[in-house]
């Protein structure tokens, strides 16, 4: 079945971490709301929250040396804060999905299907 | 266009949309329709147009389609050896049998596709009009628009947009963004921005295309918003023929009215019947019910202004904006006077809109204030494209002394 990754695009702007403390605590519950709906269905394929973009770190070995930086490797303010990977049968059943995701997360959510032939 | 080429144009939408869902592929189907109508242009004006022209192009294309599989040599050929056993027989046996191009306009309409990828691959698959055609019609080089056809063919097949019609809750907003497409190719042609006849023929097509949703959506049960539409575009094309003269625009109060197509106003007021007896109102039915008022008087001074005053106040309630609120204005100048209505236009934020301008304009006009009105009348043609519109502001220009 074709797969689709959920990308939660955080941005920095309306940052989760200043919402109420209650507010965030039902965000963590309406997420596993979900999670439990999607392992229910059969769809769930993994997911994820990332620890803060402060710790990411960008290897570049393309030349002879690897370069190592500290850092995200995109310089846009947006960026990932978690996703989901789900199997849905169209992108009509994978935007319903996502739909709910946002509303859990109280975040944006990019929806891109995964290449049909790594499926 | 040769009969053979009308014929074909007329049955595109309808073969296409069988041939997509047989073999679940847009490219395939378009192309296996192109073959078939080699084959059509080389039999049909020596042996005639087959009478069921349809049936005829969808087995042809079938076979050429399946040529086209046997020779491509699919990878999946458990999918193709599927798609050639299958025949023409609907593809859900069971419940309502659901017309394929009601199927495919959803899939066209998809929110995921850019809006303009949603109009020009309406106009190519449901339309049936050819990429130079959509691209001439836009005014955007026939490159430009190969482009967007082929990127919004490319999403649906990566992305999966599904192609068939929404279910529960989604189907009125989903209704909602076809209905727009199609408003959209229509305003395209009646508010066009350049002087081209060409995009008359959008009118039509929109007309059409919104003709072929109802009959296709019939099945969904009554959808007073596509009545609506249809109505809508039908009392606006109604005046067509005397809205420009001699180059320059001719507004409402001025028109021939003799020269108003009266059966599509005859056709168009018995839609607005059939939306006021289902009596589920919409922004389409209700801009529809302004224009029959419109159409309804014999003369602009017997209009009846109350009820289009009532009509925009009910537009407001459901679809709150500045350009309702403007239009309302227009209307109630004639019931309370321009300084009334000049008092309600000038608390609009619509700088940057032409019609804005021409409207207080007009009314700055009408209470003598005839310098204003001329600086008015400027701030609208700078903003204003279209050269009839430009030539009739002008002249209003030069009467205000």
């Amino acid at each position: 079945m074709p797969k689709y990754m959920l990308s939660v695009l955080i941005d920095p702007a309306a940052d989760f971490a200043s919402l109420p403390k209650e507010e965030q605590e039902q965000s963590g519950a309406d997420v596993d709301a979900v999670n439990d709906a999607l392992a229910e269905s059969g769809k769930w394929v993994f997911a994820g929250g990332l620890g803060p973009i402060e710790s990411a770190t960008t290897v570049d070995a393309r030349g002879e040396a690897p370069v190592i930086t500290d850092g995200p490797y995109s310089e846009s303010k947006e960026y990932l804060g978690g996703f989901w990977i789900i199997e849905a049968d169209d992108l009509d059943e994978a935007l319903d999905w996502a739909r709910r995701g946002s509303k859990a997360c109280r975040g944006r959510i990019e929806v891109r299907p995964f290449d049909q032939a790594s499926g | 266009m040769t009969h053979v080429e009308e014929v074909f144009r007329a049955e595109y939408g309808r073969v296409v949309a069988g041939l997509v869902r047989r073999f679940g592929d847009i490219d395939l189907a378009e192309d296996a329709l192109a073959d078939a109508l080699v084959t059509a242009l080389e039999r049909w004006p020596r042996d005639g147009v087959p009478p069921n022209p349809a049936a005829w192009l969808t087995r042809v294309a079938g076979n050429k389609a399946i040529d086209r599989l046997r020779r491509e040599k699919v990878r999946d050929t458990k999918y193709a050896e599927v798609a050639m056993l299958n025949d023409d027989t609907p593809a859900e046996p069971t419940g309502p049998v659901t017309d394929d191009r009601l199927r495919l306009i959803f899939t066209c309409c998809h929110p995921a596709l850019a809006p303009e990828n949603r109009i020009a691959l309406t106009l190519r698959l449901l339309g049936g009009l050819t990429v130079a055609e959509i691209a001439h019609a836009f005014l955007v080089p026939e490159t430009t628009m190969a482009q967007r056809i082929t990127r919004a063919k490319t999403k649906i097949k990566q992305a999966r947009i599904p192609y068939g019609v929404p279910q529960g809750d989604d189907l009125p907003s989903r209704m909602s963004t076809v209905l727009a497409v199609l408003y959209l190719i229509f305003n395209e042609g009646y508010l066009s921005t350049s002087p081209e006849s060409v995009r008359e023929e959008l009118c039509t097509e929109a007309i059409r295309l919104t003709r072929q949703l109802r009959e296709t959506s019939a099945q969904l049960g009554p959808q007073p918003e596509v009545l609506g539409l249809l109505a809508l575009m039908l009392l606006l094309d109604a005046r067509r023929p005397a809205r420009v003269r001699d180059g320059v625009l001719v507004v409402l109060p001025d028109q021939d009215r003799s020269s108003w197509n009266s059966a599509q106003i005859e056709e168009g007021h018995a839609l607005v019947r059939q939306c006021l007896q289902l009596n589920r109102p919409g922004p389409y039915q209700i801009q529809a019910a302004i224009n029959a008022v419109h159409t309804d008087a014999p003369d602009a001074s017997s209009t009846d202004w109350s009820q289009v005053v009532a009509l925009y106040d009910q537009l407001a309630a459901l679809t709150p904006s500045p350009i309702v609120a403007l239009n309302r204005a227009v209307a109630l100048a004639e019931l309370d006077g321009p300084q009334v209505a000049l008092a309600i236009v000038d608390d609009l934020d619509l700088g940057s809109y032409h019609a804005f301008h021409a409207t207080r304009a007009d009314l700055l006009r009408r209470l003598g204030r005839y310098a204003e009105a001329r600086t008015a009348y400027e701030q609208a043609i700078a903003l204003t494209e279209n050269e009839a519109e430009r030539a009739w502001l002008a002249a209003r220009r030069a009467s205000c002394k």
